[in-house]
């Protein structure tokens, strides 16, 4: 992935921005611009977005004769394909099965993205959690949203 | 209007047994959530919100005063003992506090902590206290290009002081703009960049970016390296500081306090420059400057002092203008709109009650916080103990359900997701993830100044330059861009970052 003479921080980062950018100014065409006197919905993201295009490709630039010299981790596929799972899990399920059920999945793999936590543990972390988060939330702060929800025939 | 009978209307409300418990509650759950490792005062704001909605505006808003400036301590805390900065902030406070605990001298340093904290705190109330109804008089003269101007004025202050590549921050503000653009246009009502999912239609959920680019994306980012995170400092001992600690604080205190106290005003993240301006200075100043980055106390002294001032002056700008000078502030402005007031010059005179009893309130939960940390730093420690891998579950949970509890909206959730490996990335490749989130405040606000100004000018951009107060704001503005790229400001701020690793 080095490509010699050039920071891989900055070039990746650059590009991100260059990308985002004109994913902006490119959709911003298709709302009304108007003039400076009055400026429509796309004016300002069209501006921006070629503004942050321009900086990214500075940035990139920017990197250029400075190599990495630090050697990054590598990233935990596991953590992060578990965390987002939950949170998308969480998202998707907290209205059809309810507040307990989820928090008691959701805490579990949330628990077991870590390689240092046996099943075990994670489940007795996942008990205390569940109890911790339905007592401070649902009792304590009577957060509106059932115990057990509708999909499980409740 | 006279201050001290104002001050006594303020102390009435403040010293309501009712809203004297609030207080002491925010304070208690703002230190200890901001306590838990990688939790700053943005989440533990964010995560707490939804406890206030049932108060009355008066105790709501003392109530998040108070875990405000709770959060702010309890993130040094960890800062000192476990090199854990919660915030950007407290990351000055780390470098020479962490070294002082590795010498087991973490009591003198959390100590020095919380009484530059109480100093700072107190003046930076007075201030508030003294110059908010001038400030508020002063506002109601600005109208869209001076909003503007201030606007601008503080993004790019934002930068000049930032973390590492200028250029990175500055593409950081400006994506950060952008996604504050997500969500209906304000004039036209036309939805921009909603992919046609109308629970984006009312833009995206401040909440959910900050807990996902700040929480979510550390999580992410601690998991790469499992070992060796957990709690190194086991013993505080000898709690009390020396004579010659007490002398050899004074000076830092009174510097960092004025400092934060002045750049705690500008909207834009100026109490995260405030600490690492002290930091600086007090580098300059020390007879002993090698001592620095290996334990200094006056190290701790100044930019805690400097934080905690620019947490109190920071209200100034909300109370008086509306306008939130940090993501925190951004939250209170939603506590605010939450409990049915617009912040801004009116609250001084259509909620005086409310206005002086919140300045009240901080300085009683300054005392309260003193009372409360320094005999509590032995529970704090244990506290330090959970272990990450136990810790981390949680984090992501009371993040997922803090978000949804707010407007019970799923793709608030599925946001914090995103932003989530959004900010992930964006910190493996070497961006800082506070500049976009201050652009994603202040962005729907630039664009509508900027729009109404230009409706009012009929089309003319001198306007900016032809009105005083927003030619001088906008001048300001350059200036900090010129002593960022300046390259001997710039070799000092290597000097400032290079400690930090």
């Amino acid at each position: 992935m080095a490509v010699s003479n050039f920071s891989t921080k900055d070039l990746v980062s650059g590009g991100i921005f260059v990308v985002a950018g004109a994913y902006f100014a490119l959709e911003a065409l298709n709302y009304e611009v108007g003039t400076p006197f009055r400026m429509g919905p796309g004016f300002m993201p069209l501006f921006l977005g070629s503004v942050l295009a321009g900086l990214g490709l500075a940035v990139a630039a920017s990197g250029w004769k400075k190599p990495d010299t630090e050697e990054r981790l590598t990233p935990s596929w596991r953590g992060i394909v578990l965390i987002i799972g939950v949170v998308i899990f969480f998202g998707a399920t907290i209205r059809g099965l309810g507040f307990v059920p989820v928090v008691l999945v959701s805490s579990f793999v949330a628990a077991l993205s870590s390689r240092l936590n046996s099943p075990l543990f994670s489940i007795l972390l996942a008990i205390t959690l569940t109890v911790m988060c339905t007592l401070i939330f649902v009792v304590g702060l009577g957060m509106s949203v059932p115990w057990f929800g509708p999909w499980l025939g409740m | 209007m006279d201050i001290i009978a104002s001050l006594g209307l303020g102390f009435s409300v403040a010293l309501d047994p009712m809203n004297i418990l609030y207080c002491f509650i925010g304070v208690l759950l703002g230190t200890l959530v901001g306590v838990l490792p990688g939790i700053g005062p943005t989440a533990t704001i964010a995560m707490l919100l939804p406890i206030t909605f049932s108060l009355s505006p008066a105790g709501a808003l003392i109530m998040l005063a108070g875990i405000y400036y709770g959060a702010q301590y309890g993130g040094s805390t960890t800062a000192i003992l476990i090199n854990l900065p919660g915030e950007s902030s407290s990351a000055v406070t780390a470098i020479d506090g962490y070294q002082m605990a590795k010498q087991g001298r973490a009591g003198p340093a959390l100590a020095t902590a919380a009484l530059g904290s109480f100093f700072a705190g107190t003046v930076g109330t007075l201030l508030l206290a003294f110059f908010a109804p001038p400030l508020a008089r002063a506002a109601l003269n600005f109208g869209a290009p001076e909003y503007f101007a201030l606007i601008v004025l503080g993004l790019l202050v934002s930068i000049a002081l930032a973390h590492g590549s200028i250029l990175k921050a500055l593409a950081m503000i400006v994506l950060g703009l952008l996604l504050g653009m997500v969500g209906q246009d304000i004039y036209t009502g036309q939805p921009r960049f909603t992919f046609g999912i109308r629970e984006l239609y009312s833009g995206l959920n401040f909440v959910s970016v900050a807990v996902g680019i700040f929480g979510v994306a550390e999580i992410l980012r601690n998991l790469e390296n499992e070992k060796g995170r957990d709690v190194m400092v086991k013993a505080v001992k000898n709690l009390w500081l020396t004579k010659d600690d007490f002398k050899r604080i004074a000076a830092p205190v009174v510097r960092g306090t004025v400092l934060g106290s002045v750049l705690g005003i500008l909207p834009g993240g100026g109490h995260i420059l405030a600490s690492f301006a002290s930091y600086s200075a007090e580098k300059r100043l020390s007879k002993h400057p090698e001592e620095f980055g290996h334990g200094a106390i006056e190290g701790v002294a100044g930019p805690e002092s400097a934080n905690n001032a620019a947490a109190q002056t920071s209200f100034i700008p909300l109370m008086t203008l509306g306008i939130p000078a940090h993501p925190v502030m951004a939250l209170m402005v939603g506590a605010f709109i939450l409990q049915g007031i617009t912040p801004g010059p009116n609250v001084i005179n259509d909620q005086p009650a409310l206005f002086w009893g919140i300045i009240a309130s901080m300085w009683i939960g300054n005392v309260m916080l003193v009372l409360l940390n320094l005999p509590l730093i032995g529970l704090w420690v244990k506290m330090l103990s959970i272990p990450y891998r136990a810790l981390f579950p949680a984090i992501v949970l009371f993040a997922c359900i803090g978000c949804y509890s707010i407007n019970q909206n799923i793709y608030d959730v599925y946001a914090i997701g995103f932003f989530g490996v959004v900010g992930y990335v964006l910190m493996r490749f070497g961006c800082e993830p506070a500049p976009l989130l201050l652009g994603f405040v202040l962005g729907p606000l630039l664009e509508e100044h900027l729009r109404r100004a230009m409706i009012i000018s009929r089309g003319d951009p001198t306007v900016f330059i032809t009105r005083p107060i927003s030619a001088t704001l906008l001048g300001l503005a350059v200036l900090a861009v010129v002593i960022a790229v300046l390259p001997s400001i710039r070799k000092k701020r290597k000097e400032v970052f290079v400690e930090e690793d």
